[in-house]
């Protein structure tokens, strides 16, 4: 429901009861409501779990006294996203034509005007003709400032009476200096000499209907730079089919997005769009999710699997639990952080913020000096003179420009990266990011899939293969490691039966212990081994030593102090890893991998990737120190990780990366999320982040330089060598289209593509 | 000429008093009573108030009204506190700030034209 139409009809109310479900609640919660005063009816509808309340009352109350009776309610008629972006578009629209018109105005005098005075017509007042004409014209141009230029005018003044000052302070004083001057030359031409009497009233309508033209271009420009938050907001579905009960009855109903609510069942057929997050009760399908994380192939999903809102099922039909709904699902977390992203200042735009706080007075001052310098040194006539240079370093002089060159570049920035799936956080990440010069990769998880297998199990006691397996799952059962977990699934594909483990302890950087079964069992690395005293023999050190050569990781599993079995793990390396690792070195940047497991597995890894950098049997605590090291040697340091683990040495780096699997995306944990688990994005981030601050330093230097250098020519500064002076009409130009260019600069990198891969 | 040139100082003067050395009105949320809302028109290039003063260690809420249709208006950022919001035209957009600790927390659009400060004291 669109929220104007709410306020309007104040009288009715829609309230969503996110926990009514049963008939008996109907009765609770209308009886809640119609006993307070000022409440008309409440009619509650149990299937659309909605409630329509009519009265003067305000809706604070009716959720507090819902509440009273024990349900959360809350405000059927928020304004959606996509609404309130419809609607600040058509409010844009708005704006634009009506800038077209007063451009129009504008220009309908200045050009006529000009063209006269450039065919040698004279703008000057020397007889009682002339000065009735001009003061016609004078009051046609006082029209036209007040028909396209009133916004300029009033909002100088109102700025002017609150201490501060802005652009349409410049505007204001720039084109009414220009008019005062000819008003009053055409009033009583004789208060200034002959060679004096030149009228400005073509340069005031000019100015006025240039600036407006100006921003009209800009406000549609701007418009293209939100083109990625729009794309995101687009993929929110409008509608859900959830299967609720009414009547006693189990029925598909069709329903806002916004009735969705906790342990819905949600069906979505083939071809649609999934409305809120959850978990699959029922069916099996494709879901193609590239539009969150940019992974090409759609994603198996079956039973137990999350999905997320805003990704296309694909082939099946399926039933899900909705588990994260309106502004908790993950595309709602996204679509927040980016806009929050798109918002936050890079350090290299802070300087710029600092002298547009100054910039407005300093002009100003400036001009006075201007033509306090023609009137004291000039040539005659000096007040004309005096008036030109004033007028012109008024309207040259665009702290917009200088405002937009930063916040352009990263919404664009953040938006183009966001389309490539890598969340970045704020402006100082983008920034700092784009200097990275060594990375930091995690093994597992980031390198590899991070999802490892058991490979071999060599016995080498009298025990049977899956008499060791089921001994080590069951050890393992209590250990969160991904290596445990491997385990534990393998013995579960096999359907071997567990026994209670007790005295588990898990010792760091080395393994785990536990007494299964009344055998006292050790699982871990050699040096695990050597500290419980379990001899290895040469060939089992040989067969380890092979096994960590081919990238598994072994492991020794120990029953009542006698070696029993070597078991290999081994986490395959992510298909486009080397790829992508390569594309990182290409750019310069030294790239290191830090793992907890063993040299020769590191090695293994690390040589078949094409790392040469790398630390071995790292414990989790030291992944920081080993940040610390490479920043002690002068190196900008950014560290990818799982984002759980890891999160001690990202919070280290000066860039963390968080990489996800598909859209489990640990949004507040770092810097930089990278949706999909490919590596890739890890130089996607780093190449939309130099694009975005070359982008932006382009926009600073062009902005700096035509503030700087416009001024002084403005003022007249050539006039001494050439007999040249900038004429305001130039200014206005000039000024319009300054703060174009630098958002059209900035929607140039709405084009910028991160290398094929 | 001296007169000229007296009144062109005189101006300079005026300009650097009104715009940087004049104390500007501030709005207070004063911490003797409860009252911790305060509504802001963002019209004509300015925000009605864009000085105000609030108690240390008290979470204030901010209802931006915007009546100014250009796209400048549109961002309101709160640089320290990482805060931002898109305001909506002609409704009423609320901003509900932490409790802050004593200092200066700006607020501006994006190229800093409309600005407003609050004072934690």
């Amino acid at each position: 429901m669109n929220s104007s139409i709410a306020t309007a009809n104040i009288n009715a109310q829609e309230l969503i009861i996110e926990d009514a479900s049963c008939a008996s609640c109907v009765a609770k919660i209308e009886k809640a409501l119609q006993s307070i005063a000022g409440v008309d009816s409440a009619e509650m509808n149990l299937a659309l779990r909605t409630v329509v309340v009519t009265g003067e009352v305000k809706q604070d109350t009716l959720i507090k006294a819902i509440a009273s009776v024990g349900y959360k309610a809350k405000s059927a008629n928020q304004t959606s996203d996509e609404e309130l972006l419809d609607e600040k578009e058509i409010a844009e629209q708005k704006y634009y034509k009506k800038l077209m018109l007063q451009m129009w105005v504008g220009l309908g005098l200045g050009i006529p005007l000009m063209v006269y005075s450039l065919l040698g017509g004279p703008m000057t007042v020397n007889s009682n003709l002339e000065r009735t004409i001009w003061l016609i014209i004078g009051l046609i141009c006082a029209a036209v400032m007040y028909f396209a230029g009133k916004h300029f005018y009033i909002g100088a003044y109102k700025s002017f009476v609150n201490h501060s000052a802005n652009m349409d302070t410049l505007i204001a004083l720039g084109t009414g200096t220009a008019w005062l001057y000819s008003i009053v030359i055409v009033i009583n031409p004789t208060i200034v000499p002959e060679m004096a009497r030149h009228v400005y009233f073509e340069a005031t309508a000019m100015i006025i209907g240039l600036i407006n033209l100006g921003l009209a271009l800009e406000v549609k420009a701007r418009g293209r730079t939100s083109e990625a938050i729009k794309r995101l907001i687009g993929l929110q579905a409008k509608t859900a089919r959830v299967i609720r009960e009414v009547q006693g009855k189990k029925q598909d109903l069709d329903i806002p997005i916004e009735q969705v609510v906790l342990n819905d069942a949600v069906r979505v057929r083939p071809g649609e769009r999934l409305p809120v997050d959850g978990t699959v009760l029922e069916g099996e399908t494709a879901i193609d999710e590239s539009m969150l994380t940019g992974e090409p192939m759609p994603v198996k999903k079956s039973l137990g699997d999350e999905v997320v809102a805003g990704t296309i099922n694909k082939t099946g039909s399926i039933i899900f639990k909705a588990t994260r709904v309106g502004k908790d699902t993950a595309l709602a977390q996204i679509i927040n952080m980016v806009k929050r992203a798109q918002n936050s200042k890079p350090p290299i735009g802070r300087l710029a913020d600092v002298i547009s706080g100054y910039f407005v007075p300093v002009i100003m001052i400036i001009a006075v000096v201007s033509a306090m310098v023609w009137l004291n040194f000039g040539p005659e006539p000096t007040i004309a003179f005096a008036v030109v240079s004033a007028t012109t370093v008024l309207i040259i002089a665009c702290p917009c420009a200088l405002g937009l060159a930063t916040p352009m570049s990263v919404m664009v920035g953040v938006g183009k990266a966001a389309e490539a799936g890598v969340l970045i956080r704020n402006g100082e990440a983008l920034q700092t990011s784009s200097k990275i010069t060594a990375m930091v990769l995690d093994k597992t998880g980031t390198i590899t899939l991070g999802a490892p297998k058991v490979t071999d199990i060599n016995v080498v006691n009298a025990l049977d293969e899956n008499s060791i397996l089921s001994l080590v799952a069951s050890l393992e059962t209590s250990s969160e490691h991904p290596l445990a977990q491997a385990i534990v699934e393998t013995a579960n594909d096999k359907a071997l039966a567990l026994s209670k483990v007790d005295k588990f302890h898990a010792i760091t950087g080395q393994g785990v212990q536990g007494v299964v079964d009344n055998k006292q069992l050790f699982f871990g690395n050699a040096k695990l081994m050597k500290e419980q005293g379990v001899s290895l023999t040469a060939s089992v050190i040989t067969t380890a030593q092979q096994m960590a050569s081919e990238a598994k990781t072994p492991m020794y599993f120990a029953v009542n102090g006698e070696l029993a079995a070597i078991i290999a793990v081994s986490d395959p390396i992510k298909d486009d890893s080397i790829s992508a690792i390569q594309r990182l070195k290409d750019n310069g940047i030294r790239v290191v991998m830090l793992t907890g497991d063993n040299q020769a597995t590191a090695k293994a890894v690390a040589d078949k990737v094409g790392i040469t950098e790398f630390f071995a049997e790292v414990l989790p605590e030291d992944k920081s120190s080993k940040i610390a090291e490479l920043q002690h040697q002068g190196e900008i340091v950014g560290m990818t990780g799982d984002g759980i683990n890891d999160a001690p040495a990202l919070a280290l780096a000066n860039v963390g990366f968080a990489i996800g699997t598909g859209t489990d995306v640990a949004i507040e944990s770092a810097d930089i999320t990278l949706m999909r688990g490919s590596l890739h994005g890890l130089a996607d981030a780093i190449a939309v982040s130099k694009a975005t601050l070359t982008n932006i330093k382009q926009n600073l230097i062009g902005a700096f330089m035509y503030n700087v250098a416009g001024v002084p020519f403005a003022a007249g500064i050539l006039y001494p060598f050439f007999g040249l002076l900038l004429s305001p009409v130039i200014a206005g130009a000039a000024m319009a289209f300054s703060s174009l260019t630098v958002v059209s600069n900035a929607n140039r990198l709405r084009f910028f593509k991160p290398q094929e891969h | 000429m001296l007169i000229i040139n007296l009144v062109g100082l005189g101006l300079i003067a005026l300009i650097i008093w009104w715009f940087w050395l004049y104390k500007p009105e501030v709005t207070q949320l004063d911490e003797n009573n409860s009252q911790s809302e305060l509504t802001i028109i963002v019209e004509d290039g300015t925000y009605q108030p864009a000085n105000i003063s609030i108690a240390e260690n008290k979470p204030v809420t901010l209802t931006f009204i915007r009546k100014d249709a250009s796209p400048c208006a549109g961002t309101v950022l709160f640089p320290e506190l990482e805060m931002s919001g898109e305001l909506p035209l002609n409704k009423p957009f609320v901003v509900s700030l932490p409790a802050m600790t004593k200092g200066q927390y700006a607020f501006h659009c994006q190229m800093k034209m409309y600005s407003g400060n609050i004072v934690v004291e």
